[in-house]
């Protein structure tokens, strides 16, 4: 199994420069995927999801091309192959 | 006053000023004459700084910064070298336990322990809860007896969200202090914070139905003189009060000021009986009266006061300080330092008798902190 997840620039400061990560690990869903990176890289997933485990109010989280906000959110399922992408919503000022 | 940027290495007797803004932190610094000030930053550019603190206890030169970013979530930032380096930490030190159901959403206020607990610092935070740092602000745990307060399921957040943004401790007893909520009031601890009780009496809300409830109240900022721990200062969501007990009772203090509504309020240094305020016009024209950009001090515990305006704007100054944009430094007179939401910054070296303009153009301005380098 491999699913890749893209972190966004602003954050790889907290994966020691990597822009995609791999998760080879059995996932069934977009949670169980962020959960393999929680126990990696801790302070990466703090700035994706809030400490009750939800994505943070301006953080987009993508299955292929489509929002997670408009699937099943976390609970959205992935497989082998599926690209999860982690992008800053396009908001403040 | 002329500010420049470099990089700031000050010594013993220099003031810093460090200044919160919605696009980041600037530390100021100057000499004991403050009339020449050097800028350095932004620090954190792109993130809110809602508070911001600089601790001296333990041979510690630590200056605390509460950063929100928009995106990314909200974490106290440290540097012991004025700046030139800041420390995670890389995990968000400040979580909710998961069983309360909440998340942090923003760090309101940072303020250092008691002189004889050097280690421990305090976070305000919103959702509105205290946590408790013991290691001089690595780590943090939640206030339980608060966390947990009955009273919470009806507190309800103001226009800037539920925040706990005033801690006030008391240096002769080490179980007591006291919080201030918006939208809850003042609570205090006589026991070391199990258990909080409100103390709201002669506090009014004028937004409720019940002008005088138990708690509810808005209050914005309250202060107090490490000599008379027990009289408190408050400036409420309109209202100005004054109690000598701890809480226990509130008496109206708003003789001779233009409104009683306003946000920011400092203590004198080295007098309780003198007090800064800034009144702000009303809740719904949250601007200085008369556009008049006017500090008034009380020297009389509340009796009167007096603005004081030699240097600031007379004429259309639409400004408006928040509740952490005023503070005092700790020389002999004391400095007098105020920001405001458009992002000007003034300075009075002589206790705000005249001011002057220390920056016109910071982004807007949500806290400011002075301190005298050397002077735990």
């Amino acid at each position: 199994m491999a699913i890749s997840v893209i972190v966004p620039n602003a954050l790889t400061p907290y994966t020691k420069g990597v822009g995609t990560l791999v998760v080879s690990e059995p996932c069934s869903t977009v949670a169980d995927a962020l959960a393999v990176v929680a126990s990696r890289l801790p302070a990466l997933t703090d700035r994706v999801l809030t400490e009750q485990g939800e994505i943070r109010r301006h953080v987009n989280v993508f299955v292929g091309d489509e929002s997670v906000k408009f699937l099943d959110g976390l609970a959205t399922k992935v497989s082998d192959g599926t690209t999860i992408t982690i992008v800053p919503a396009v908001s403040g000022g | 006053m002329t500010p420049t940027t470099t990089s700031t290495r000050p010594s013993a007797g220099d003031v810093l000023l460090l200044v919160g803004t919605m696009k980041g932190a600037f530390i100021l610094s100057s000499d004991r004459s403050r009339k020449k000030w050097k800028v350095d930053g932004p620090h954190f550019p792109g993130e809110a700084i809602y508070s911001i603190a600089f601790d001296q206890r333990g041979g510690r030169t630590r200056t605390l910064v509460g950063a929100h970013s928009n995106h990314w979530g909200s974490t106290i930032r440290l540097s012991d070298d004025f700046g030139r380096s800041w420390t995670g930490p890389e995990r968000q030190a400040v979580r909710f336990p998961e069983d309360s159901g909440l998340s942090l959403a923003q760090v309101w206020q940072i303020t250092p322990g008691r002189a004889d607990e050097p280690d421990v610092v305090w976070a305000g935070v919103e959702p509105a809860a205290l946590f408790e740092s013991r290691d001089a602000g690595e780590s943090w745990s939640a206030v339980d007896g608060l966390l947990r307060h009955e009273h919470r399921e009806k507190w309800m957040p103001g226009g800037g969200g539920l925040c706990l943004h005033t801690i006030v401790s008391d240096p002769k007893d080490r179980k007591r202090m006291a919080i201030a909520i918006s939208t809850a009031g003042f609570y205090r601890t006589d026991d070391g914070g199990k258990s909080w009780q409100a103390r709201n009496n002669g506090v009014r809300a004028v937004f409720l139905p019940n002008k005088y409830p138990e708690f509810g109240q808005c209050v914005h900022k309250v202060v107090n003189h490490p000599s008379r721990p027990e009289r408190l200062f408050l400036q409420n969501h309109w209202g100005l009060y004054r109690s000598d007990d701890w809480g226990e009772s509130w008496q109206d203090i708003a003789n001779g000021v233009p409104s009683d509504f306003g946000f920011a309020m400092q203590m004198h240094p080295h007098d309780p009986d003198t007090v800064y305020i800034v009144p702000i016009q009303s809740d719904e024209f949250r601007v200085v009266p008369e556009g008049k950009l006017r500090v008034y001090r009380t020297r009389d515990a509340g009796k009167s006061w007096q603005p004081l305006s030699n240097g600031l704007p007379q004429d259309r100054a639409y400004e408006n300080v928040l509740r952490d944009g005023l503070t005092a430094d700790s020389h002999d007179p004391a400095g007098v330092y105020f920001g405001t939401r458009s992002g000007k910054l003034f300075g009075s070296n002589d206790a705000g008798e005249s001011w002057t303009e220390l920056a016109d153009a910071l982004p807007p301005i949500c806290c400011v902190k002075a301190a005298v380098v050397g002077t735990a």
